[in-house]
């Protein structure tokens, strides 16, 4: 698997590279370019001048760079970059492609390094670059790195060009395969890997890898080379200098763009030879063989490698660099200091070289070779691409760890069987295989889910790790037809037997002793005497003997009738009531949004949620329509016509009417028909485009104070809230504001007014949802503040025209009225001593530190809790978790839902990272991230996630895998995805806004995010691209869904793209004109309308399967999903594009290819 | 003297007028020893059968200063077209309508019998009447549906083209639109905030900037009837709506163990709604209660049962949390209400107070009607209410909205003040007096409501010194210029002119005694005493009417020292005294046996009633039937109590028939149902007769109660008559019962 990772990584950084090209050089490119100026370098160093680094570069590719950056630290960063370039030299692998994909992605690995030594010199420089740039605070970087450029270069010319870059290419080459075959290694090997490959690679990997990596690799490989091995041991005597140029290799990278044009030439040339990464081959070579995923990068790499590497950047190196060279000692100086064992490493390099042949690189060796043919080849593919692609490296996209992939993996292999939870800490299958769940004893993952099921023992290993222990929990989630509701147990007037000291309700994992006379509970250890009632004698196990009739015993979720003990006032609650407050201002009804909301409601309010079997809902409901003022509807069943109340009070809400507001639907249906009749008449000519926001709210809040019950306030509004009142907003929306430290500002309320009205709601158990149709900023940050607290949903319709957005809003309104939704909830997570719940996430009011407190919480609402340590865990009695939820259902019935979760301990990280769930982890991620730029500069919270990301992923590599070269990334199994995922992340709407996200849109899907569950945040932010052309019309099956990057689309097809929210099918230019007339009913591509909202009903197979999927998938999103159609090369496509997210996106989002470079050289930044 | 009675009541019948001196003394010095001050009684609009009003605009003496009306005391210059004014002696030129004037032609406002004259003007539009219901839901069942009868009754009795409107309260204040089709819409307020009229008027939607206006279409006020009319309507257009608004009408919902009643704020938003939409025009807001106000500004009693509401020994203790507070609302608002020339009925109908004293000034200061009865569901409150509607023998309705009256005095004469139910207009002039009597400091009051029978004491001081004597055969003159919206929204102005003789007090005494009204002197003084009552001290101001009337004995009577016996009073004089003795018992001055509440209902009749009526409040009217002769008036004193008499008691408030033991002994034994005995038979219905026709007229309905000797009822007639026979006398045989005057 590690190797597979590491191929992966490998590959993204040949993609980063193709794309860094264009993305470093601005980014880093800024920097390089003064350095630059050196001829081919120049070029790089173009990018890099900042850094100076750009000379390095150059001295990099040599390889010496590499050798002398042996310096692990540069060329951690130019290795990284390396693989970029490998990846680029991938191409040759793409070529190659065919081997595995983990193949493919060693090789890309190894492919980004062969890039560097060409292309790669540049992209290194840019991985360089930024490498260099969290170095920089190393100083060595911008003093020395003018100075040390050069002295790099010149170290690396010296190095000999050829051999330097032969070298260093070979270096990421064997670093790449070994890694990949020592991660292909330890996948094996398992657990008992871990610890040893970790540790033995670490030192030797690290020998090898680390400062060797690129060193030694390249020393390894080199020594084939001979002129590396001479690098070698001249980048080790020099090593300062030789990290100095690996930092300045990535320098160089920057340059890089420029270099394109003259670097081609040069830097092809000095790469081939570096490409004879003949290492890398070997590396590559080892890999593939190995372990076919893992090894698959390194297939590549070798391509990489040898292809560009050696040739280009060596002599474009060696140019400049001559004069670099002092300064590389400089450099290494601190390379070697941050990398000590780098050093350590490359001296034993020569021997670490042999040993890595031991790990799975030694069969690298061999091939790498031929690989690095291929990566020189694979540039060739590179032709294929636009031209300044393919001169750059390119990492093979198919080689990087595939979503896809995964999830189709998971989907056949889990997919079947149903899943059992009585096994204490098994992983589940990912949120989007298919699978039932059988509740043994453990709450199925539909209501948690968790980051790791192996839990570290102690906090230091926890710390160590980064892996945040988190989980995800849905209390009342909705589960299919198959699975049983949690049992409504009855524990009669004492109400739920709980631990006397914790409070911890009866579960499956409380001890019986003394015979079942007393009990000991399994998180405080504390022993509780049985209630009499609840005595029962035990078996010869030690089990009650009703084990398996009581739900509390056997199951991990149930439900407990609550006593009066557990109600508000001590008195049992009423039925809830649900109020419709409707915005009847000049815009509502203009664009026929009242009479659509009217009309709707008559036929809705036949279907509010009701209990079980019973026949009507115990739900009552309330009308309220406003615009500056509110006014309140009387619908008693004794009235003959409804009658009307108008509060233009707004500064001082009151409820004017206590009987005869809130109803039951089937007494008052006549009166409340004829309102909703009147509703849109009465104000059909209003002028009043002024509205209230906070009275509104405040009203139904009175409301239900009044008739003392829980409620939920359905609020349609369409605009900023100005008219004189409480909660009056002004526009405050200001983009200029973004990417400044005030963006945070944007994120947060105006006024604390709403915060205060949040909490009174919470305390009544009013749930405010709110639907808005604006046409304009309406400050969604400010106005979500009540909703959001109080666990209600927004829904947000832009520029909402009937005949566009109607079937989206109603199909919205129904299901939120329709959902399962219990009110007045209090939930609270308790745990085994040893943990402790610290933070929690989600839409909720929190009025002390550990109780979530939700006015109303439905089935698509999801809190997630993390978890710290306070103590040591034991891994024989692992760490229990009892999330416990007290709700008024919706008939008013006052209950306790229970999900019980046990976890593994360890005491080895290896087996933390094997029990990892990368879905659930970026759903925290994103939850933490999004609540970060409430507080933080949305900059330092992405520098944030990053770096969490790294140390996560850094700590693996170091603890973990099993040793390898440094230029190879190597990824635990369970979070191959993470480095995708997370890039999605950081790339989304809030975290990097384009210029056509509203500060609207940010808030509003900040919001949404934060009480995501994990399948939603999986596709929403990796969307899910099917292919429509390729469906099978006579299957009822989706057709398999492939990467979300264009490369994937076929201008001949259609495609269809869900992320949650949104549906869009884009159609190629060139699609076959029976399948538009089939889909469209339009006989040209041309005549295809993309105003469609919906799909034209035709009587065709095509249709119907595209309809039927289109269907499907709104089915199974909490929200109705707007469909748009795309066409090719139309306007609307830069639309579509934002969400291929492993493409580069405009806003400045990195290419999931540069991503992974860029991930790659902060982790070997950590590890050096 | 009969010329004098038929003087001042020929005099009364003409002008409204009652002096209580009818010369007057010439100086200063003089008539301050008159004891009782030089004052009038003026019912500006007494029914006048032969009064038809004239279709012009009255002559005004063109001095900015003075602008008194042409009047029959002026001196006119036929041939030069000139006439000068009687007040400031200003010569005045005719206005060219007056052209053809001449001795043998001349304009009605000259001749001497249209001393009382009435114009008819046309001035601004005409805007329709007003009625704004103010209905309490704090109710009984049966009251309310009563009162919801009453309502819906009324509805037929207005003028057709009236504006009606409906706000009703309780715990919240509904301000009902009239005008809505399908849906009944009301504005509601909270019960316990206070708003300004222009918030009121921002949340009932009358300002009008809110709403864009469309470029090319004119700014003008057409707009405003529009707007307004959402909650004052044409009584025709939406009298079914408004009926079934009214019917179904619910109780105040909210469970509360003392109803929440916001009258305060429901009386400000009612204020506030006509302050904004129709200023100064006639309107009335008719206020019905059930109960005090229980919440929010103007609340009187808390809402817990436990603490009663104010009584007047906890208005001496101080210990009335929430009078003064209330009092000050309250009169903010009525003054508001004043200003704007519309008036508030109170019809509070509760076995126990409503909290009348504070909102009393609602009524007093507007000309408002009060009322006060013990449910709506008697007939006292709804032949009440239907008689607010009442017609005057031309058809019209007898009220009157939005006056001012105007008083101008000769030179010799200033104007001290009115007491009625007006307030100043604070038009300070050379005829403003600086010693305040009543509402002073002023030469004009506003009557924002005024029926024919409204009545303003209006006191004078003469200013003549005693060293400038005025011309022999001078007179005095007094110009009284009353303009009002008539009920059929005409605008008119009614002018009296009356002038009286000077006569110097040393040497004429006796012309001024003799002129001496006692029932109008009576009247005036009780006024000022009532007046007085209102805010000082009880004892004081009996103490005060006390000391006016030995002086007044002093100056007139004729005695000899150290003998009571020798003491006489002229005629002119004799029934002063009997007056003043009853009104120091009446309730107007005690407030024993009274609550506060009645106290303030009983004082703002005193003070709008007109002098007869007047008299009988101060000393409540005896009749004695029996078959001893034919019904005759008795003294108000126990001895008039006789076992074979059939007592009429009126009290203006109070109708009691009281049958003497052996007449109530005799229809027990049903004497009255022989044939034999029909004559028994009529005189036990003689005084039913005549109590129903006193009936008929009142305005309020008094309490009309039927009882015998001995009934529990009859502590109605005995706590008014003297007691000069009394536990101590009654049985002692052979005394003599003694008139007790004094």
């Amino acid at each position: 698997m590690s190797v597979n990772q590491q191929a992966h990584t490998g590959p993204p950084y040949g993609q980063p590279q193709p794309g860094y090209q264009g993305y470093q050089q601005p980014a880093y490119g800024g920097q390089p370019l003064p350095g630059v100026p050196q001829s081919p370098y120049g070029a790089y160093n173009g990018p890099m001048p900042g850094y100076q680094q750009p000379v390095p570069p150059q001295g990099y590719f040599p390889s010496l760079g590499f050798p002398s950056k042996g310096c692990p630290v540069s060329l951690n960063s130019d290795t990284s970059l390396a693989p970029n370039f490998i990846g680029s030299l991938r191409a040759p692998p793409t070529s190659e492609a065919p081997p595995p994909a983990s193949g493919v992605s060693l090789p890309s690995g190894h492919l980004a390094y062969s890039q560097f030594g060409q292309g790669d010199v540049q992209n290194g420089i840019p991985t360089s670059a930024a490498q260099m740039q969290r170095p920089p605070a190393s100083q060595p970087f911008p003093p020395g790195s003018a100075p040390s450029p050069i002295r790099q270069t010149s170290a690396f010319q010296q190095y000999g060009p050829t051999t330097a870059g032969v070298q260093q290419l070979s270096n990421h080459m064997a670093g790449m395969t070994i890694s990949s075959a020592a991660a292909a290694a330890p996948p094996p090997a398992g657990l008992g890997y871990g610890p040893p490959t970790s540790v033995p690679p670490v030192s030797g990997s690290f020998s090898a890898a680390g400062s060797g990596h690129y060193t030694p690799y390249t020393a390894t490989q080199g020594p084939p080379p001979t002129s590396v091995s001479q690098d070698l041991p001249l980048a080790q005597p020099p090593f300062p200098g030789q990290p100095m140029p690996a930092q300045r290799l990535p320098a160089p990278a920057p340059g890089f763009p420029p270099p394109p044009s003259s670097y081609p030439p040069t830097t092809v040339a000095s790469r081939p030879p570096a490409m004879p990464g003949p290492p890398l081959p070997g590396q590559t070579v080892a890999g593939p063989p190995a372990a076919q995923p893992n090894h698959v990068s390194s297939p590549p790499p070798p391509s990489a490698m040898a292809g560009p590497h050696s040739g280009p950047p060596m002599r474009g190196l060696h140019g400049p660099p001559p004069p670099t060279h002092p300064a590389q000692p400089g450099y290494q100086m601190q390379q070697n200091g941050s990398f000590g064992q780098m050093r350590g490493p490359q001296p034993n390099y020569g021997g670490g070289y042999p040993g890595t042949p031991h790990y799975g690189t030694q069969p690298g060796p061999p091939p790498p070779p031929k690989r690095l043919d291929p990566d020189s080849i694979p540039s060739p593919q590179l032709n294929e691409l636009p031209p300044q692609q393919k001169p750059r490296h390119r990492i093979d996209p198919d080689a990087i760890p595939s979503p896809i992939q995964v999830i189709e993996d998971d989907r056949s292999n889990r997919g079947s069987e149903p899943f059992v939870t009585g096994v204490r800490g098994q992983v589940p299958p990912l949120v989007t295989t298919n699978f039932l769940v059988k509740d043994q004893g453990n709450a199925s993952p539909r209501y948690i889910r968790c980051t790791s099921y192996n839990i570290p023992c102690t906090s230091d290993m926890a710390k160590q790790s980064q892996v945040p222990l988190a989980a995800v929990i849905k209390p009342l989630a909705a589960l299919p037809p198959e699975e049983t509701l949690p049992y409504l147990v009855d524990h009669g007037e004492s109400g739920p037997v709980r631990c006397n000291r914790c409070k911890a309700y009866m579960c499956p994992f409380m001890q019986f002793i003394e015979g079942g006379r007393r009990f000991q509970c399994c998180f405080c250890s504390c022993v509780t005497e049985v209630p009499p009632h609840y005595f029962q004698h035990l078996d010869h196990t030690g089990k009650r003997v009703d084990f398996y009739d009581r739900p509390e015993l056997s199951l991990g979720s149930y439900e407990f009738l609550a006593t009066v003990d557990y109600c508000k006032n001590n008195k049992f609650p009423s039925p809830p009531a649900f109020i419709f407050m409707i915005d009847v201002s000049y815009n509502a009804v203009k664009s026929g949004l009242v009479r659509l909301i009217c009309e709707e409601l008559k036929s809705l309010l036949d279907y509010l949620p009701r209990e079980g079997n019973m026949e009507e809902s115990a739900i009552r409901v309330g009308f309220v329509t406003y615009n500056k003022v509110l006014h309140f509807y009387n619908v008693k069943s004794s009235l003959a016509q409804p009658q009307m109340m108008v509060v233009s009070d707004v500064a001082d809400m009151f409820v004017p009417l206590l009987d005869g507001f809130l109803v039951n639907v089937n007494e008052s249906r006549t009166v409340i028909a004829s309102l909703l009749d009147q509703i849109p008449e009465m104000f059909a000519d209003t002028r009043e485009t002024e509205t209230v926001f906070a009275p509104v709210i405040q009203a139904g809040l009175e409301a239900l104070k009044a008739a003392e019950c829980a409620g939920k306030l359905f609020i349609f509004h369409t605009s900023l809230p100005i008219a004189e009142a409480p909660g009056k907003l002004k526009n405050r929306d200001d983009k200029k504001l973004i990417n400044t430290d005030k963006e945070k500002t944007l994120f947060q309320p105006q006024t604390s007014f709403y915060n205060n009205l949040a909490k009174d709601c919470v305390a009544q158990g009013c749930c405010v949802d709110l639907f808005l149709f604006p046409n304009q900023y309406l400050d969604v940050a400010t106005l979500g503040v009540v909703t959001f607290q109080t666990g209600g949903s927004i829904y947000k319709y832009a520029y909402f025209q009937l005949e566009t957005d109607q079937d989206r809003f109603l199909n919205d309104l129904r299901r939120d009225v329709q959902k399962e939704v219990g009110f007045d909830a209090v939930m609270r997570v308790r745990t085994s001593t040893g943990i402790r719940a610290t933070d929690f996430f989600g839409a909720f009011y929190m009025s002390n530190t550990t109780d979530v407190e939700m006015a109303g919480l439905d089935c698509d609402k999801t809190i997630t809790v993390e978890f710290k340590h306070d103590d040591k865990l034991s891994e024989d009695s692992g760490a229990l978790l009892q999330c416990a939820l007290l709700y008024t259902s919706c008939a008013g019935q006052r209950r306790l839902r229970i999900h019980n979760l046990s976890l593994n301990c360890c005491t080895q990280l290896a087996d933390l990272y094997r029990n990892c769930e990368t879905d659930t982890l970026i759903n925290y991620l994103a939850k933490y991230a999004y609540r970060g730029v409430l507080s933080s500069p949305v900059k330092a919270v992405r520098d944030a996630l990053i770096s969490q990301c790294a140390q996560i992923l850094a700590c693996y590599r170091k603890n973990c895998a099993s040793p390898s070269s440094a230029g190879q990334l190597i990824l635990p199994e369970c979070m191959k995805l993470l480095p995708v995922y997370l890039n999605c992340v950081l790339k989304s709407d809030v975290l990097q806004p384009g210029p056509e996200v509203t500060t609207d849109d940010r808030a509003y899907i900040r919001q949404l995010v934060t009480s995501m569950d994990v399948a939603e945040t999986n596709v929403f932010f990796y969307p899910r691209l099917l292919p429509l052309t390729k469906a099978d019309v006579d299957s009822d099956s989706l057709p398999a869904a492939i990467r979300n990057s264009e490369e994937r689309l076929s201008k001949g097809d259609i495609y269809l793209l869900e992320n949650g929210l949104n549906i869009f099918v884009w159609v190629g230019v060139n699609v076959q004109q029976g399948l538009i007339q089939n889909l469209f009913g339009v006989s040209s591509f041309s005549q295809i309308s993309n105003t469609l909202s919906t799909l034209p009903v035709l009587e065709n197979a095509f249709s119907k399967k595209v309809r039927s999927i289109v269907s499907m998938l709104q089915m199974q999103r909490s929200r109705y999903m707007k469909l748009i159609i795309v066409k090719q090369e139309d306007k609307l496509e830069m639309l579509f594009k934002h969400f291929l997210v492993e493409d580069k996106s405009l806003s400045g989002g990195a290419s999931y290819v540069d991503f992974l470079c860029h991930m790659h050289k902060e982790i070997r930044q950590l590890l050096s | 003297m009969a010329t004098y009675l038929e003087f001042i009541q020929q005099n009364e019948e003409r002008d409204g007028v009652r002096f209580s001196w009818n010369v007057w003394p010439s100086s200063r010095l003089e008539a301050t020893r008159m004891v009782v001050p030089l004052a009038c009684l003026l019912t500006p609009l007494k029914e006048r059968l032969d009064l038809p009003p004239v279709q012009y605009e009255p002559v005004l003496c063109s001095r900015p200063t003075c602008k008194a009306v042409l009047n029959p005391l002026c001196q006119v210059d036929f041939r030069a077209k000139l006439w000068a004014c009687n007040f400031c002696f200003q010569r005045n030129q005719f206005p060219p309508a007056y052209a053809g004037i001449s001795e043998v032609n001349q304009p009605a406002e000259l001749m001497p019998q249209f001393s009382t004259i009435e114009y008819i003007v046309q001035r601004g539009p005409q805007t329709p009447l007003i009625f704004l219901y103010v209905v309490d839901t704090c109710l009984e069942e049966e009251d309310l549906q009563a009162l919801k009868e009453s309502l819906q009754m009324s509805l037929s009795l207005l003028p057709a083209d009236a504006l009606v409107g409906l706000i009703t309260f309780g715990r919240m204040v509904q301000v009902h639109e009239l005008s809505c089709e399908g849906i009944s819409k009301s504005y509601v307020f909270r019960g316990t905030k206070d708003l300004t009229a222009k918030q009121i008027q921002d949340m009932l939607g009358l300002s009008r900037p809110a709403v864009p206006i469309q470029p090319g279409r004119p700014l003008q006020t057409p707009e405003q009837p529009v707007i307004s009319s959402r909650f004052l309507q044409p009584v025709h257009k939406i009298d079914m709506n408004l009926t079934d608004l009214l019917g179904e009408l619910q109780r105040d919902p909210w469970p509360v163990t003392q109803p929440l009643r916001s009258t305060g704020v429901a009386l400000s938003i009612a204020v506030g709604l006509l302050e904004g939409t129709f200023p100064n025009t006639g309107a009335r807001i008719m206020l019905f209660t059930g109960g005090p106000p229980t919440q929010g500004p103007g609340m009187v009693v808390g809402d817990e049962l436990k603490t009663p509401i104010r009584s007047w020994h906890d208005i001496e203790k101080d210990n009335a949390r929430f009078m003064k507070k209330a009092t000050k609302h309250y009169e903010a608002l009525a003054n508001r209400t004043a200003a704007n020339g519309h008036c508030i009925d109170i019809y509070a109908c509760a076995l126990d107070q409503t909290g009348l004293l504070e909102m009393k000034c609602c009524a007093n200061l507007t000309g408002g009607h009060m009322v006060m009865g013990d449910s709506f569901n008697t007939s006292l409150f709804k032949q009440t209410f239907q008689r607010v509607f009442n017609k005057g023998f031309n058809g019209e309705f007898r009220m009157a909205f939005g006056a001012s009256l105007d008083v101008k005095t000769s030179r010799e004469l200033k104007i001290a003040g009115a007491i009625g139910p007006c307030i100043s207009l604070n038009a300070k002039g050379p005829c403003v007096s600086e010693n305040e009597l009543g509402i002073g400091g002023t030469s004009q009051w506003k009557i924002c409501s005024l029926d024919p029978t409204t009545t303003l004491a209006i006191y004078f001081e003469v200013v003549n010194q005693h060293n400038a004597p005025i011309p022999q055969g001078g007179r005095g003159a007094v110009q009284f210029v009353t303009q009002y919206q008539h009920s059929s929204t005409q605008k008119r102005i009614r002018v009296t002119t009356i002038a009286r003789n000077w006569a110097d007090a040393q040497s004429q005494l006796q012309h001024i005694e003799a002129a001496f009204d006692q029932e109008a002197a009576a009247v005036l003084m009780a006024r000022l005493g009532v007046y007085r009552a209102e805010s000082e001290e009880g004892p004081d101001v009996l103490r005060w009417l006390d000391r006016q009337l030995i002086r007044l004995c002093q100056k007139f009577g004729q005695y000899n020292k150290d003998d009571p016996n020798s003491f006489r009073l002229s005629e002119s004089f004799s029934l002063y005294p009997q007056f003043m003795f009853h009104l120091r018992r009446s309730p107007f001055l005690q407030v024993f046996n009274n609550s506060p509440d009645e106290s303030s209902y009983y004082r703002h009749h005193f003070a709008r009633q007109d002098l007869t009526q007047s008299l009988i409040m101060i000393q409540p009217i005896l009749y004695a039937y029996s078959f001893h002769g034919p019904p005759e008036p008795v003294l108000l004193d126990s001895s008039s109590i006789l076992p074979d008499r059939i007592l009429l008691m009126d009290t203006f408030f109070q109708i009691v028939i009281y049958l003497g033991e052996t007449i109530a002994q005799w229809q027990k034994a049903g004497y009255q149902d022989m044939p034999e005995y029909e004559n028994f038979k009529h005189l036990l219905q003689a005084p039913l007769d005549d109590a129903q026709e006193i009936l008929q007229t009142r305005f309020p309905m008094p309490r009309y109660i039927h009882t015998e000797h001995g009934g529990s009822q009859a502590r109605f007639l005995l706590s008014k008559v003297n007691p000069s026979q009394t536990h101590n006398n009654l049985y002692a045989w052979g005394q003599v019962s003694r008139e007790e005057l004094l």
